[in-house]
């Protein structure tokens, strides 16, 4: 969509029209505005190759490094920080976590978005009101979202019972008081997904909404027309057109879960029990000085990441090179 | 359109009951913020957490602004300084990646905009060891720094993909009048720029003050922004809950406002994050 236009100004067509001379010594002069191209975006190529590229391959170093305590140390261990973290109990919890918490999310993120999405395109009156109201928790930081939800989920029972619990009980919908995130292991965590749905799902509704609303209206009436009811419509046209907002959103939340941090920190305060990697990496390099073992999280990390995103962008970069 | 069948009469009001109590459900959260900061230190107590306050009481949100104002403070100036670095750069940036294609354009671009999707664990111990180096770590200006670079890949997909949608027509005619690369930005791409740049700025304003991992890294106490110290506070035995909630609610304010009353913007920043331009 946004390459198609660009090209008939982009490479070699611009000098072509805005200086005669380029017909003459078309491969050797380079116009001033093509130098100053490159010498402008230059700083941020610089930057990411740096911060991006640079830090990433400093960590791999760092990760097969010895290095524990306050002084760097680049003793090379070869792939010891990674065979400990293999036998580390603590990097099992997080990564049963990560795979519980991020497999919940997406499904009842990728539900609950599609619904109200579904919900919110029937035109209805206030459609602008309830958008905004499903969608504003986005704006909130995940520090803020879990330090309110702390309160809501607060397990206690009896006479100290508050909350969300306390809400049940008054309502008399007493099954659903719950231990929340301080369920037994391996479930808590499966609860800290309700904050993260709440933050999250108005993202996944404007997603399908957006996708819902430039399928055409002919498009619809014409199955109208066919006999199609509603549901229908929605079964066999509007879901098979929507697979690629579906995996735009499974990409954007994936990678939102598999690297969930701030959340759990605040949700959490230090109960292991919630553990996930990224804390575990903060809390091993900037408290226990652990560098390499820090490291290594952080490398591991990165790897489970790009194994989603990398075919995603060079899918995406593909689709609109072709369009 | 379709005409109101009796079928239509009965769904619309279940439609409408479903939308209101899924609105209440997200509302939840705001009502117990709400509550529980309007009301005295007296009257507040986890039994009594979901009733109404007797009155407007300011209590808790004085006390909660006493300890958390001068981090409200560092958020803010880093904050508006990040974002209006950061939109100038991914202007810029946008404008060349969108019309000036250069050799490998495309493949550099894709490699700019890995950098907004990767884990920041990854290069946190040599951005730490760097900002040390170069002496800003635990300085504001330093964050502010960070925030600008790590937002290149996003403000730049936006930027780009927005000055997408400018017609190439435009910019030849301007071509043929004999204005070059600034003079085409000076002259037909910036002033039309002012949507895109709204976007950016709500974008990178919500991001750097809702950042909590590389302010707390890159920060001491002193130049703690309201993220961290909101944390710190949330996980101090000592501070009450219900000042807790006035926290809350006061870190959440600045990015709520923005969005009250820019959500239009913001909403295209988050759909530019998912790669659709």
């Amino acid at each position: 969509m946004s390459l198609s236009t660009p090209r008939s100004l982009a490479g070699t067509s611009v000098p072509s029209s805005l200086e005669p001379a380029a017909g003459r010594r078309r491969r050797r002069r380079i116009s001033r505005d093509q130098v100053l191209s490159v010498l402008l975006v230059s700083p941020s190529i610089l930057a990411i190759a740096v911060f991006v590229y640079g830090f990433i391959g400093w960590s791999l170093r760092v990760s097969l490094s010895a290095w524990s305590g306050l002084n760097p140390d680049y003793t090379f261990v070869r792939l010891q920080q990674y065979a400990a973290l293999l036998h580390d109990r603590r990097f099992a919890i997080d990564v049963r976590n990560t795979a519980i918490f991020t497999g919940l999310f997406l499904v009842v993120c990728l539900t609950i978005g599609f619904f109200l999405a579904v919900l919110l395109d029937q035109r209805l009156k206030g459609e602008n009101l309830f958008r905004s109201i499903y969608l504003f928790p986005m704006a909130i930081s995940f520090i803020v979202t879990g330090v309110i939800w702390r309160w809501l989920m607060n397990p206690a029972t009896g006479t100290r019972i508050s909350g969300l619990n306390l809400l049940f009980d008054r309502l008399g919908l007493d099954s659903f008081i719950s231990r929340w995130h301080t369920t037994l292991p391996p479930w808590g965590i499966a609860f800290v997904v309700i904050p993260a749905v709440w933050q999250m799902s108005g993202f996944t509704m404007a997603l399908y909404l957006g996708g819902l609303r430039s399928v055409s209206e002919d498009l619809r009436e014409a199955a109208r027309v066919d006999g199609a009811n509603e549901f229908q419509i929605y079964r066999h046209i509007l879901v098979p057109l929507l697979q690629p907002v579906t995996l735009s959103a499974v990409i954007i939340l994936g990678h939102i879960s598999l690297k969930i941090f701030d959340l759990i920190v605040a949700l959490s305060q230090n109960d292991m029990r919630l553990d996930v990697p990224a804390v575990y990496m903060w809390r091993t390099t900037f408290d226990g000085n652990n560098y390499g073992q820090g490291a290594a999280i952080g490398i591991i990390m990165l790897v489970t990441v790009a194994l989603l995103i990398i075919p995603y962008l060079v899918y995406s970069m593909r689709t609109e090179a072709t369009q | 359109m379709t005409t109101a069948s009796p079928a239509r009469r009965i769904v619309r009001p279940i439609l409408y009951l479903l939308l209101i109590l899924t609105a209440i459900v997200y509302l939840l959260p705001v009502y117990v913020l709400l509550v529980t900061a309007l009301k005295s230190f007296a009257e507040v107590d986890l039994q009594t957490m979901w009733n109404l306050p007797s009155g407007f009481y300011f209590d808790n949100f004085r006390e909660a602004f006493r300890l958390l104002a001068p981090h409200l403070r560092n958020s803010m100036v880093m904050v508006v300084s990040a974002s209006l670095i950061s939109s100038m750069v991914g202007s810029v940036n946008g404008y060349i990646f969108a019309k000036w294609k250069f050799k490998h354009a495309d493949l550099i671009f894709t490699l700019i905009l890995f950098g907004m999707f990767i884990p920041y664990q990854s290069i946190l111990i040599p951005l730490v060891q760097f900002m040390q180096l170069i002496g800003l770590r635990g300085t504001i200006l330093g964050l502010a720094l960070v925030h600008v670079i790590y937002g290149i890949p996003i403000t730049t997909l936006i930027f780009r993909n927005y000055y997408a949608g400018v017609p190439t027509e435009i910019l030849e005619a301007g071509h043929i009048d004999g204005a070059g690369l600034v003079g085409l930005y000076r002259h037909i791409l910036f002033p039309l720029s002012i949507p895109g740049f709204v976007v950016v700025l709500i974008w990178q304003f919500t991001q750097a003050y809702n950042d909590f991992l590389f302010a707390v890294v890159l920060t001491n106490p002193a130049q703690w922004p309201i993220t961290v110290a909101l944390n710190n506070l949330a996980g101090s035995q000592i501070v009450q809950w219900n000042v807790q909630m006035a926290g809350a609610l006061l870190a959440a304010l600045p990015t709520l406002l923005v969005y009250i009353f820019l959500g239009r913007f913001f909403l295209r920043g988050l759909m530019a994050g998912a790669l659709k331009g």
